[in-house]
């Protein structure tokens, strides 16, 4: 009897119940999409932020000081010590290593320039480096270099290709010298070509830019590098990350070490590579941290907002559908039925339409959220599956709370006054 | 005549009155959904508008955005802070005047500033408790410590330009930039020492793009001699999360809004339906489509109007909460919001009751009232 009261209840008032069940799933739809995209904006906007450029940098543990003032390196010429260009791919066997977005190696050598023709041209700081380069870790291809990592360079003319003899040149120093792309000149005798105009820092605008191979040819150093700029999506520094893992419980540090904070990226940076040393550029570390909690912050708020608007949408959904039919609680009354019997039925509906509508609501919830990916940050935002059963069961709970008063309100009805139009 | 009209204006305020106070629970569902929409509304477009002001300074945490320089070789003209702080009021400005120094065999460079307005400007730096002692209190770069074998207080001898001085290590600072090679002393410091002038000038501006290109024009007229130019990396960086943010914010608010909406239409639409009864009775004694439209629409009207206000106080308090939770700072109220609520929340009271007016029209209030 009671599951035939319910087919005939969906079968009568499909139009009404497909309302319901419509503002169930628009409730449920829009709270799967702030909830996926609250939860997966720290990892789009950490993307973003990589704009900002490396966030790490590794150079030798016995390294001496670099006097460097507005891009023109005073250091005598064989002083300090260098990295292994070889050991480098390490990095990308490094605990954290899917959250590194790039590394570059960076060698500054001075030296002097000469036109085609001979002529000199003064001095300057030749800085050797990838831009695009092809490399294998195991059997891990990937490319890395200064186009991944520093995003914000900006290059008039084309990138140079790695293995060339191809060079940018700093904007100020193509001013000074007044050369533009296509020239070619000498740098310590090499013949260069110039195929790109560079818009970096005030440093680098006055530099030449070429691959790290022909520097270290100029320097005669092969497999030299003196610093590596690494790129990593990291997490927001809290006051766990700032301990020093040396004084942790075993356990802690293992959730330190396992944690991608930068320090703790640093570390391993310096054990991957021998006589290393790494720390965080806190100018873009520190402030991506806040900038990146503030906005996850603002989104996940936003989160709760729709929640509790589509919460209340789906609550007043059901509380019409109940008020609409208190002619037929009238009338089971009048027939015999007594309160219990009347709630369950009204439940059992609410937690069809629940499913129905959360079901519905989900996939919906999920394809707005890639919608909303794609066209913000240009890849989809995945929802996790893990969410299903959460959004189905809020959905549920969402729904039987929206019905409990407008439940009650129908189970107290008397019959005759119903009945009678009067209620 | 007037007395009449006076009496159908009695009546008329009279069915809404009653209408609202008969069936209080449903125009209080009604009501409760308009204020609930109005204030999530009012909570996403205050919060939208307000982002930017509130990201923008969160974005200028990291540190100059604007660079000037002097040419080749010169350094800046004495009053060239003061006509940079001139051009751009509100700004952040910290001159740098750079030298390089021997301490013993070892080279370092020594960066003459206004010490306390650097440290402001780049909040990031990471420094250890002061420590006084004899000689020029110096902010020394954490590498330079380890190279130099330095202690917190114990002063040494640094020679340039010609000229000895005792420098007293009060500070160490760590950035893991360039910062960490060099000793930092007061500008008037370096240049009653050494003669050197300032060379550059770090500028922090806030505002838009368009702000900041206006600021820089000006600072270039301020001073010819001098080139100004953006700090790509910061201005790109800010520039592009910033529209990413403010985007994603956007699809929210509209996606949050357009639910709410919908539900508002949804239950207003459910509530006036609910009453064809008193429409088919209205009717049936005689009142005209007009009256009838009237009724309804006032009703409806006042539901929406009541329903945005409540929703927009609301609302308010919200986006100040978040506000003081996530930025720690209180969201500006915007009056501009309320407009838009009030007139949306009338608008979709007003669509929530005519259009089911209209399907009902030409339905004769006999089948209604018998129930069909």
């Amino acid at each position: 009897m009671f599951a035939r009261l319910l087919y005939q209840s969906f079968l009568r008032q499909r139009r009404r119940k497909l309302l319901a069940a419509a503002a169930v799933a628009l409730g449920v739809a829009v709270a799967t999409a702030m909830i996926a995209v609250a939860t997966d904006i720290g990892d789009k906007i950490n993307r973003e932020l990589r704009t900002y450029g490396a966030n790490l940098v590794v150079y030798p543990a016995d390294d001496t000081l670099e006097v460097e003032v507005g891009g023109v390196n005073l250091k005598p010429a064989n002083a300090g010590a260098y990295l292994s260009e070889a050991e480098l791919t390490k990095i990308k066997g490094i605990f954290w290593r899917n959250n590194i977005v790039g590394y570059a190696p960076m060698l500054p050598v001075v030296v002097k320039i000469e036109s085609a023709e001979g002529k000199p041209l003064g001095g300057a700081q030749l800085l050797g480096t990838y831009f695009k380069k092809q490399l294998r870790f195991g059997k891990q291809e990937f490319t890395t270099g200064v186009e991944a990592v520093n995003p914000w360079w900006h290059v008039a003319g084309n990138w140079p290709r790695d293995d060339s003899n191809e060079v940018l040149i700093g904007h100020t120093l193509a001013q000074r010298l007044n050369f533009e792309p296509g020239a070619t000149l000498r740098v310590n005798g090499e013949e260069v070509k110039v195929v790109g105009l560079l818009l970096a820092d005030e440093a680098t605008n006055q530099q030449i830019v070429g691959p790290l191979g022909l520097a270290q040819k100029i320097a005669a150093r092969p497999g030299a590098v003196r610093r590596v700029m690494v790129s990593a999506m990291t997490k927001p520094e809290d006051a766990f990350a700032r301990r020093d893992p040396r004084s942790m419980s075993p356990a802690d540090r293992d959730r330190w070490y396992c944690s991608p904070y930068a320090n703790s990226i640093a570390l391993q940076l310096e054990e991957a590579i021998p006589g290393a040393k790494s720390e965080q550029i806190r100018q873009v570390a520190q402030n991506e941290g806040t900038v990146l909690s503030r906005i996850s912050g603002l989104m996940l708020l936003l989160a709760v907002a729709a929640l509790i608007a589509s919460a209340l949408a789906v609550s007043a959904a059901m509380a019409n559908t109940i008020f609409e039919r208190r002619e037929e609680i009238g009338l089971m009354k009048a027939l015999g039925a007594g309160r219990a019997s009347v709630a369950a039925l009204f439940l059992a509906e609410a937690a069809i339409l629940a499913l129905i509508g959360g079901a519905l609501g989900f996939s919906l919830g999920a394809l707005l959220a890639q919608q909303i990916g794609r066209t913000v940050f240009a890849s989809a935002i995945a929802v996790q599956p893990v969410l299903a059963p959460i959004i189905l069961a809020v959905a549920a709970i969402v729904t039987f709370a929206g019905s409990a008063a407008s439940i009650r309100r129908a189970v107290r009805l008397e019959a005759a006054p119903v009945l009678r139009g009067d209620a | 005549m007037s007395a009449r009209r006076g009496g159908r204006g009695r009546m008329f305020l009279r069915l809404i009155w009653r209408a609202a106070l008969v069936r209080r629970g449903r125009a209080l569902t009604a009501l409760v959904a308009v204020a609930v929409a109005a204030a999530v509304a009012t909570t996403l477009l205050n919060l939208y508008a307000d982002s930017e002001a509130k990201l923008r300074r969160e974005f200028r945490k990291f540190g100059a955005n604007v660079v000037v320089v002097a040419r080749e070789g010169n350094s800046l003209p004495d009053d060239a802070l003061a006509r940079v702080e001139k051009a751009a009021p509100g700004a952040l400005a910290v001159p740098f005047a750079y030298v390089v120094a021997k301490a013993g065999t070892t080279s370092v460079v020594v960066a003459g500033t206004n010490l306390p307005q650097a440290r402001e400007m780049n909040r990031w730096w990471s420094l250890t408790p002061g420590v006084g002692g004899p000689g020029v209190s110096a902010l020394v770069g954490e590498r330079v410590m380890k190279a130099l074998n330095l202690r917190l207080g114990a002063p040494f001898a640094l020679e340039a330009s010609g000229q000895t001085r005792q420098i007293a290590p009060a500070q160490v600072v760590e950035t893991g930039g360039p910062e960490d090679n060099r000793i930092f002393v007061n500008l008037n410091v370096l240049e009653e020492w050494t003669g050197v002038r300032a060379s550059t000038i770090e500028v922090a501006v806030s505002g838009t793009r368009t702000e900041i290109e206006s600021a820089m024009q000006r600072i270039q007229k301020a001073l010819p001699e001098a080139d100004v130019r953006p700090i790509r990396q910061i201005q790109e960086g800010e520039a592009r999360v910033l529209g990413k943010t403010r985007a994603a914010l956007l699809a929210a608010t509209i996606l949050v809004i357009v639910t709410a909406t919908l539900c508002v239409l949804a239950t207003l639409m459910s509530w006036v339906l609910d009453r064809r009864r008193d429409f088919a009775v209205m009717k049936a004694l005689g009142a005209s489509e007009r009256l009838l439209r009237g009724f309804f629409a006032a009703e409806a009207g006042l539901i929406g109007a009541l329903g945005a206000v409540v929703g927009y106080a609301v609302g308010l308090g919200a986006a100040l909460w978040i506000g003081r939770v996530n930025f720690e700072a209180a969201v500006s109220p915007r009056l501009s919001v309320f407009p838009p609520v009030l007139a949306g929340g009338v608008l979709v009271a007003l669509i929530a009751a005519l259009a089911p007016l209209a399907a009902l029209r030409r339905i004769q209030p006999a089948v209604i009232l018998r129930g069909e």
